[in-house]
């Protein structure tokens, strides 16, 4: 394979006195989805934020198209082509619909293109189109998880980072949210870091998986594999 | 027409003007006070030392000659620069310590600007130069100044200008978003400490027009105008609930009428103490503001 779109080398974070994340090593190879799996705090939030340059690393290397980002700050990294849809969603509460989107086009100036993506997101999540005047604020928890998916997308980043998707919304929604992630990484060829508490869901769409555990990666490997594994199905999957 | 109604009635709407023309400097004061708490939760008390510098930039360019649609301007630039550079050297570096430090910082700059314009300039009033002539209209018993309409009208140009500028620019947006929370604007590629710094700027150039504007109302400035003021302002803030843009404009108008009405009607030695008292009984029964809501967190 060649180099990888996202490698993250020896990262450790420290939040005040506590070592969040003991040195982890983690690749992401163009065009894939590769998911984050493991308990609350095991470091997946942390390690997203690092990526996007909201916490600082203590020590190690974040490389994006093999240039370090580390030492970034967050608005810039969006414009390296890294963009977050963040736990807990975070849209603009009185922003309406269209003008969180817009938000999310923030960096571009390519008016046709924001348009074709914006188009694009509609279809792909008609309830967005349907309440585009309507302010974020007024929005289910599951329609604002599609408008953060969406408002990252509409930066037109190389790599998504998705925070837990799936928390806190309705099993029929988790399915479209997660059918919705795989059209984009299958037609838009974009790819995918996917933080999730949902393991099967997760692993079921991904590639690759890696297990955080205490801030260490316990445990790595093909998706495939690991949605058999005992380990993986007795702490993760309720077997 | 009974002859003492038909005067109560001239006097109520003199008293209702004037209350109206304190009330937009109030009004122009507050915007400024309310965007930086919006966008940085800092109760920013050196707010009126910016209404002191722009009137003092309009004091020093109308004395040397400049015509007052010039003075506006620059004094409106001038205040916010100032407040960009203070924000930048004063304000950033203690950002994330916490309101109490922000609150004491912002208090010691507050001093700083009166001190320093009573040691540069001294502490004697300046009588502010008569850049536009005084018209006075009648109208039956209710007197009206050229200089109260232009109060009005800048104000409520300036007001449409904000309206535009939050409600249907991008940059307005960037500042709604960087104000509901920092980092999910970063991770749409904002610049938020740009955003701050323009937010300071907007907010103490409306401040500097709301102190070129008394000068010309009252003819004095001088470096501690900006204490009184610029207390009124942050009552008139929280009075329309602080971080709301209209809110401030209404706790503004709503201060200036009712002391005026109590100057008018009362004795206008109550005036200050009636107008904290409106804020204590308002916020008893409205804790978050005339126009405050509790926003609800949908799970």
């Amino acid at each position: 394979m060649s180099d990888p779109l996202l490698h993250i080398k020896d990262m450790h974070v420290h939040y005040g006195a506590i070592h969040a994340i003991h040195g982890i090593d983690l690749k992401v190879y163009e065009g894939e989805i590769v998911t984050i799996l493991g308990s609350n705090g095991a470091g997946k939030t942390t390690t997203l934020h690092s990526v996007s340059g909201l916490i600082p690393i203590s020590s190690g290397e974040i490389l994006f198209d093999g240039k370090p980002i580390q030492s970034l700050p967050a608005h810039k990294i969006v414009s390296n082509g890294i963009a977050q849809s963040p736990e807990g969603r975070m849209v603009f509460p009185d922003l309406s619909i269209k003008e969180n989107l817009e938000m999310g086009a923030f960096l571009r100036k390519d008016n046709k293109g924001i348009k074709e993506d914006l188009e694009y997101m509609y279809s792909l999540f008609p309830i967005l189109k349907e309440r585009s005047k309507q302010l974020a604020g007024t929005l289910s928890g599951g329609e604002q998880q599609m408008l953060a998916i969406a408002r990252a997308f509409m930066a037109a980043p190389k790599l998504l980072l998705l925070d837990e998707p799936s928390l806190g919304i309705a099993p029929i929604l988790v399915q479209a949210i997660f059918d919705a992630i795989v059209e984009i990484n299958k037609k838009r060829k974009m790819t995918i870091l996917l933080v999730e508490q949902n393991a099967y869901a997760a692993l079921k769409i991904a590639n690759r998986g890696y297990v955080l555990m205490t801030g260490e990666i316990s445990m790595s490997g093909e998706a495939k594999e690991l949605i058999t594994n005992e380990e993986i199905k007795k702490a993760y999957l309720g077997h | 027409m009974d002859e003492n109604l038909t005067f109560f009635f001239y006097d109520l709407v003199t008293y209702l003007l004037n209350g109206l023309t304190q009330g937009s400097i109030y009004a122009l004061i507050a915007l400024g006070y309310t965007m930086v708490y919006g966008i940085i939760k800092l109760i920013n008390f050196a707010h009126g030392e910016f209404y002191m510098i722009g009137a003092f930039i309009g004091y020093f360019s109308i004395t040397s000659g400049m015509p007052f649609l010039i003075a506006l301007p620059l004094a409106m630039f001038g205040a916010g620069i100032i407040a960009v550079i203070v924000e930048k050297i004063v304000y950033r570096p203690i950002r994330h310590a916490g309101r109490i430090p922000a609150l004491i910082t912002a208090l010691g700059t507050s001093l700083f600007f009166q001190y320093f314009g009573q040691q540069t300039i001294g502490a004697d009033p300046k009588a502010f130069p008569q850049a536009i002539a005084v018209k006075t209209y009648q109208f039956g018993e209710i007197y009206i100044s050229n200089i109260q309409l232009i109060i009005f009208g800048s104000t409520f140009l300036l007001m449409v200008f904000l309206w535009w500028l939050v409600g249907h620019t991008k940059i307005g947006k960037a500042m709604r978003a960087t104000s509901f929370d920092k980092n999910a604007a970063e991770l749409m590629g904002i610049n938020t400490d740009r955003i701050i710094s323009f937010t300071f700027f907007v907010g103490s150039a409306f401040a500097g027009a709301a102190g070129v504007l008394v000068g010309l109302y009252y003819n004095t400035v001088e470096p501690m105008m900006g204490l009184i003021p610029g207390l009124k302002a942050f009552v008139a803030a929280v009075l329309g609930g602080i971080g709301i843009i209209p809110g401030a404009v209404l706790g503004g108008l709503v201060l200036g009428v009712a002391e005026n009405l109590v100057v008018g009607f009362w004795v206008s030695t109550y005036r200050d103490a009636i107008a904290f008292g409106i804020l204590i009984i308002i916020l008893l029964f409205k804790p978050a503001g005339l126009l405050g809501v509790n926003r609800k967190e949908k799970v």
